[in-house]
């Protein structure tokens, strides 16, 4: 179903996770005339994380649409034009303001081809940016992807690199239906190899970031990151660890996952959101019913205690699962049996 | 730059026979459709919801013969009038309430959710208010391609208390779309009056907030529903922005359904002075006392009308059922 290792056949250079969206973004306008972007200073201002820098400059005012903070209508606008064949692009800015907007997305946007016997399509992509770890607090930092990955008819990815910020944000475009893009505050930053051309990402298929034999770690997001690092210490310690990035969690890749389950025998959910009713719960629940006999230990999960997302910096720290944690479950699941 | 005059502008009483009967058509199939809809419900064959439209028909009528079929509407949980209005077929929205595959939504929307995208509707919405900021992106999509096609979108007065209708509002004014905001103010959000429900006598005095210009007509009177909406709907097809209509009129059946009511929140008198102004009784009465129409041209439409719908009746209860082997079907595109 997947690769083990990307090997974009294109020339790459170095660039920032917010760059390589941007770079995707553009890249998408300039195919397709009918995309264009709305949200609360995308335009004149480039955004408050830079995501649409230069944009404005490139398209214009037709394209790029500064608009009043009014999340509703805003996805409203995206779902109407997206029923008329655009291609919306719009901004929430902050992933915790879904909550002013959730009619449209999950009972307009979701639904819509449903419901009314599939006469269309609603091309709409809603990029937000989400998670902890910059002291935003608690509606400013939350990874709130187990409330849309539960609406049939949405599809929710979470970059969790440059390389798969450009490439998932590009496919998002391309696909048919309402896709949210949760880029990860912590990660804008942060830099990897992106290929210059525009390329998408297919949605639904999860990637093996690495692979071992000893244990699975499948990553949430910047979780990815996190637990590639746990690999490089466990290795240090003999353990093999196998991280698989779903990319796509609404659709979810579970045949990669029980692929890797098969062959290690032992699996760690990890992601930022809390772990009561996370998608760790979905993906334990999926492992035992398909490849329960092959577990040599239970599903052991990671996630966020069951708590608003604090602001102390050393609560925080507290409050979001690390490498280190991640390494620890390793090590609990390699104890059993 | 807001204003609003107090009432529909007076000029140009002069209606055109074919407008006179355009408006009386639509009503009729309004009527019509919702009756029988009604009478289908009492004997058990509807499932779900059904929100009749019975008495509001001025309303849909005045400003659908004011629109194109590629303008868009956007509609509500009381949407059939609209879509007869705007020339959905009766046998694919027949077929809808009984939940047969060759319905408007092959079984899948139900009466909530009835849409015909040839036709510019956009769609009936079980959530309050939700339509609106859907019409506003319609009105984009239209600009953004060079269309001068406009979007109009029906609400009640009990949905200008919601968000998605103030956001909405303020987005169709601050970008200048060509959206039409048409109030069907029957009085009531659900059982609650209006006197219960917002401290505002008149619903369009809300458009002065958005820089919008409103006008209030007589929401019995297609005629002046219909000269109100000629208007608006010019003026966005021009690039003036956005307007709002407060169309006053009444519900003749309950919120839901055709039964009695579980407590009296209407009175019995207030109900029969509505009825006394039944929007098609003026219509006709009208047409007859300015020779628009003959009685004789006026059953005509209503027999045509019946056996149109008696033949879409018989067509939904002699269609397939859907298959739940396709129960995921349009669940996602591609």
């Amino acid at each position: 179903m997947t690769t083990t290792t990307e090997a974009p056949a294109l020339a790459t250079r170095k660039l920032t996770y917010v760059k390589a969206f941007n770079e995707g973004l553009a890249q998408a306008m300039r195919e397709d005339e009918n995309v264009f972007v709305a949200g609360e200073d995308v335009a004149g201002y480039g955004g408050v994380f830079r995501m649409f820098d230069n944009l404005l400059d490139e398209f214009g005012p037709r394209r790029m649409i500064d608009t009043p903070i009014s999340e509703a209508a805003l996805v409203g606008l995206g779902v109407g034009a997206a029923a008329q064949g655009l291609r919306p692009v719009v901004d929430l800015m902050f992933m915790d303001f879904i909550g002013v907007c959730l009619d449209q997305i999950v009972n307009q946007a979701a639904k819509m081809k449903y419901m009314f016997g599939g006469a269309l399509s609603v091309p709409l992509t809603i990029t937000t940016a989400s998670g902890a770890g910059l002291g935003a607090a608690a509606q400013h930092s939350q990874s709130l992807e187990a409330w849309l990955a539960h609406v049939p008819g949405l599809k929710v990815v979470m970059p969790c690199d440059a390389y798969t910020a450009k490439g998932l944000t590009v496919s998002a475009i391309r696909d048919d239906n309402p896709v949210v893009v949760m880029l990860n505050k912590v990660l804008l930053g942060s830099t990897g190899e992106v290929p210059e051309e525009i390329y998408g990402i297919p949605l639904g298929q999860a990637h093996t970031a690495r692979q071992g034999s000893d244990v699975t770690v499948i990553a949430l997001g910047r979780m990815v990151g996190e637990a590639l690092a746990a690999a490089d210490e466990l290795a240090a310690e003999g353990v093999e660890i196998e991280v698989i990035d779903p990319r796509t969690v609404q659709p979810l890749d579970t045949e990669t996952m029980f692929a890797s389950v098969r062959r290690t025998n032992r699996v760690l959910v990890v992601h930022e959101a809390v772990t009561f009713g996370g998608l760790g719960a979905e993906i334990a629940a999926q492992i035992q019913d398909v490849v329960f006999d092959y577990l040599d230990a239970p599903v052991l999960r990671i996630g966020a205690p069951f708590s608003p997302v604090p602001f102390s910096p050393v609560l925080e720290k507290a409050y979001v699962p690390d490498r280190a944690r991640i390494a620890q479950g390793c090590r609990r699941l390699l104890e059993r049996s | 730059m807001a204003q609003r005059a107090s009432t529909a502008s007076k000029k140009s009483t002069q209606v055109s026979t074919q407008v006179i009967r355009d408006l009386h058509e639509r009503m009729v199939r309004i009527r019509l459709f919702e009756t029988e809809a009604g009478k289908l419900m009492e004997a058990g064959k509807l499932p779900g919801f059904l929100h009749l439209y019975v008495g509001q028909e001025a309303v849909a009528a005045g400003v659908m013969a004011a629109l194109r079929d590629d303008d868009q509407i956007t509609s509500t949980h009381r949407g059939h009038g609209h879509a007869v209005a705007k020339g959905v077929g009766f046998r694919e929205m027949y077929a809808e309430l009984y939940g047969r595959v060759t319905g408007a939504c092959l079984g899948r929307g139900g009466s909530m959710h009835i849409n015909d995208l040839s036709r510019g509707m956009l769609g009936a919405n079980g959530i309050v208010g939700a339509g609106v900021p859907i019409a506003v992106g319609a009105a984009f999509a239209a600009r953004y391609k060079g269309e001068d096609s406009v979007a109009v979108t029906f609400f009640g007065d009990g949905a200008t208390n919601i968000g998605a209708f103030h956001e909405g509002a303020n987005m169709a004014a601050i970008l200048g779309l060509p959206v039409v905001f048409v109030c069907e103010n029957n009085g009531y959000a659900e059982f609650t009056p209006q006197s219960g429900h917002m401290l505002l006598t008149d619903v369009a005095d809300r458009a002065a907030a958005y820089g919008m210009p409103s006008v209030i007509v007589d929401g019995m009177d297609a005629v002046a529903v219909h000269r109100a909406a000629a208007e608006a709907v010019a003026r966005a097809r021009a690039g003036a922005g956005p307007m709002m209509i407060e169309a006053k009129t009444y519900r003749f059946f309950d919120h839901q359904g055709v039964k009695g009511l579980r407590h009296p929140y209407r009175s019995d008198e207030e109900v029969a002075e509505w009825k006394s102004r039944d929007p098609i009784d003026l219509l006709e009465a009208r047409a007859l006392a300015d020779g628009t129409a003959t009685r004789a041209d006026l059953d005509d439409v209503w027999q045509r009308t019946r056996e149109e719908i008696a033949d879409a009746i018989a067509y939904a209860e002699a269609s397939p059922l859907p298959d739940p082997a396709d129960l995921l079907m349009n669940v996602y595109s591609g």
